[in-house]
């Protein structure tokens, strides 16, 4: 059984394309990069990314899409979506806040601040066990059942919230929150360390290697063995718990607790894993990709605010940014199919 | 002791007697007796809902016999799942094959299996491994293909089918059960196949063979049982029949 080669030139396209589509979030975001870079030096004569400031600011401001678009990349790899981790990043933030105000009646910063991580963690897994079992064991489908418990969550944070903020009445979370090491924000390095855990999962262990065939054919996947049903349990946990540690992160920020806290970066988070090259159609997308995909929007909503455009451009740029990325995957998939059959 | 390995070699590898089967009120199986020997092809052959699929899947272990004995390799045998039957040696190539196209020939060799390595004590998947012993399986079948690491779905149907079957014997099936494997195929292909088929006999593999296709019946297979209505209607050595004797068991002209 031999293969006969591809046609040379339609070969060399599709290597192209290969290459295009495998770098196209790394080509968006030096071209933004150098545009912004151009633009502040024609303009007002100062640096945009050579400026220590704006990068660290980039940095903090990309933390809560990269949070939740970080389970969500697993999600959308297997063929799902949630959207229930906006308010699942809300009601973590404000139990967070009110355990740790709670928690200062024992009279140790320290310990009130540890059980109010467990609990910030802790409240998040209920949604997604919950995602989960909709989903794996009733057969729900992942928008209709997320989107459900996007309302639950919801409505459960504004409750524990009444309404408004949590306030934390301690300065402990908030040092930590806006604290830095050897110049780097705590938030960047907990992020960081977040980010290199999920990182070796997806692409290193068995259970990642499992999201992407499930993703890819879930038939295969069950016939092959796999306990399909227990990994997208596991699956939409993770997402929570990436949605909850943003939660918390938040809290430890601002020093207070919002229900509405991961709301307006919901769409964001969706969007960077999209950017990142993961498919909406599943079996594709990394963690890498995902946080450059963050990266891109991070640099076009400050970029855009730094060289004083209307801040209603963002919407515009970081929707035309969309569009194009999932423009060349579309070509990319065809013209290496017609290879394929050709 | 002696004695008995020469005749080990062409004792039957699997014996079904008298398999029945219900769904509901259709009686989808009604007794059906079956016997495959070591580098066999046996070809199943019957209209639509002639039982042959109920068949295949009683003995994969997706169904459950509602009468009848299967014996394999000798021994009484009861599959509860697919896996059970798998993990003996006894292994269906669907239609669809399943295969992950996004993924490449080394991990859909391994797929449920990954083998996996220690680095700095964290377990990882070692993909270097999957696609050595892959190209290594693959090249023993004599099947070449050069984009070993990019995704399956960039491969021909063909490949693709032959990446199924090289996974199956990979992970030492003794047992193949093919449902169907050249009808999404171009004729190129579907010849590549049936030539892919005959080199497994030589391996002592026994293959049961789904067709619809009478040219690929007797291109390939040793025996052909027909099934019409749940019933065996007709079991008869490829040698000693034509299409035309076929095509009237099957219709029951």
């Amino acid at each position: 059984m031999t293969t006969t080669e591809a046609v040379p030139n339609v070969s060399r396209q599709i290597r192209w394309l290969d290459f295009l589509a495998a770098f196209r979030a790394w080509l968006f975001l030096g071209i933004l990069l150098v545009t912004f870079e151009i633009w502040a030096h024609a303009e007002y004569n100062s640096t945009f990314f050579l400026n220590p400031f704006n990068v660290k600011s980039i940095a903090i401001f990309t933390v809560t899409p990269l949070l939740l678009g970080l389970g969500q990349t697993f999600v959308i790899i297997s063929g799902g979506i949630d959207l229930s981790v906006g308010f699942t990043m809300g009601l973590s933030a404000v139990v967070t806040a009110h355990v740790f105000n709670w928690g200062t009646q024992f009279g140790s910063p320290v310990l009130s601040l540890v059980l109010a991580v467990l609990t910030g963690l802790g409240i998040a897994v209920v949604p997604g066990v919950i995602n989960g079992m909709l989903i794996a064991d009733l057969r729900v489908p992942p928008f209709i059942g997320t989107l459900g418990m996007y309302g639950v969550a919801r409505g459960v944070a504004f409750l524990l919230a009444r309404g408004t903020t949590v306030p934390v009445q301690n300065a402990l979370i908030g040092a930590i929150g806006n604290g830095e090491i050897a110049g780097f924000p705590n938030l960047v390095l907990l992020t960081v360390a977040i980010l290199a855990m999920m990182h070796y999962i997806l692409s290193q262990t068995r259970y990642g290697q499992h999201i992407y065939a499930i993703g890819g054919n879930v038939n295969a996947a069950l016939r092959a063995g796999i306990n399909v049903r227990n990994d997208t349990v596991v699956l939409y946990i993770l997402s929570s718990l990436t949605a909850g540690c943003a939660g918390i992160l938040y809290t430890a920020k601002f020093s207070a607790g919002a229900a509405q806290a991961g709301e307006p970066v919901l769409l964001d988070s969706i969007a960077a894993v999209v950017i990142g090259g993961a498919s909406l159609f599943g079996g594709s997308g990394t963690v890498i990709g995902t946080v450059i995909g963050a990266l891109i929007i991070a640099v076009i909503q400050y970029g855009l605010v730094f060289v004083n455009v209307e801040p209603f451009w963002q919407f515009v740029a970081v929707g035309v940014v969309i569009i194009i990325s999932v423009l060349v995957d579309q070509i990319q998939k065809q013209v290496g199919k017609d290879g394929a059959n050709g | 002791m002696g004695q008995m390995d020469s005749v080990v070699g062409s004792s039957p590898l699997l014996e079904a007697e008298n398999l029945s089967k219900r769904f509901g009120g259709v009686h989808a199986l009604k007794g059906v007796s079956l016997t495959l020997l070591p580098s066999e092809v046996l070809a199943l052959a019957g209209d639509n809902g002639a039982g042959k699929s109920t068949l295949i899947k009683i003995i994969s272990g997706v169904h459950h016999a509602d009468g009848g004995s299967l014996r394999y390799a000798g021994k009484e045998m009861k599959f509860d799942n697919p896996h059970q039957a798998r993990d003996c040696g006894i292994e269906t190539i669907y239609q669809d094959l399943a295969l992950a196209d996004n993924l490449d020939v080394g991990a859909n060799v391994f797929l449920g299996r990954e083998p996996v390595r220690r680095i700095f004590g964290l377990p990882m998947v070692d993909r270097r491994l999957m696609r050595e012993e892959a190209e290594k399986t693959l090249r023993a079948l004599d099947i070449h293909i050069h984009r070993l690491s990019s995704p399956i779905g960039s491969l021909s149907g063909g490949q693709r089918q032959s990446v199924a079957i090289g996974r199956a014997i990979h992970w030492k099936a003794r047992v193949l059960i093919m449902d169907e494997p050249t009808a999404a195929l171009g004729v190129p292909e579907q010849r590549k196949v049936m030539e892919l088929i005959a080199n497994l006999k030589g391996s002592g593999v026994g293959i049961i063979f789904i067709s619809h296709n009478l040219i690929d019946i007797f291109q390939v297979s040793d025996r052909i049982m027909v099934l019409r209505r749940g019933s065996k209607v007709g079991e008869v050595r490829t040698s000693e029949t034509n299409p035309d004797e076929i095509v009237r068991l099957m219709v029951g002209g």
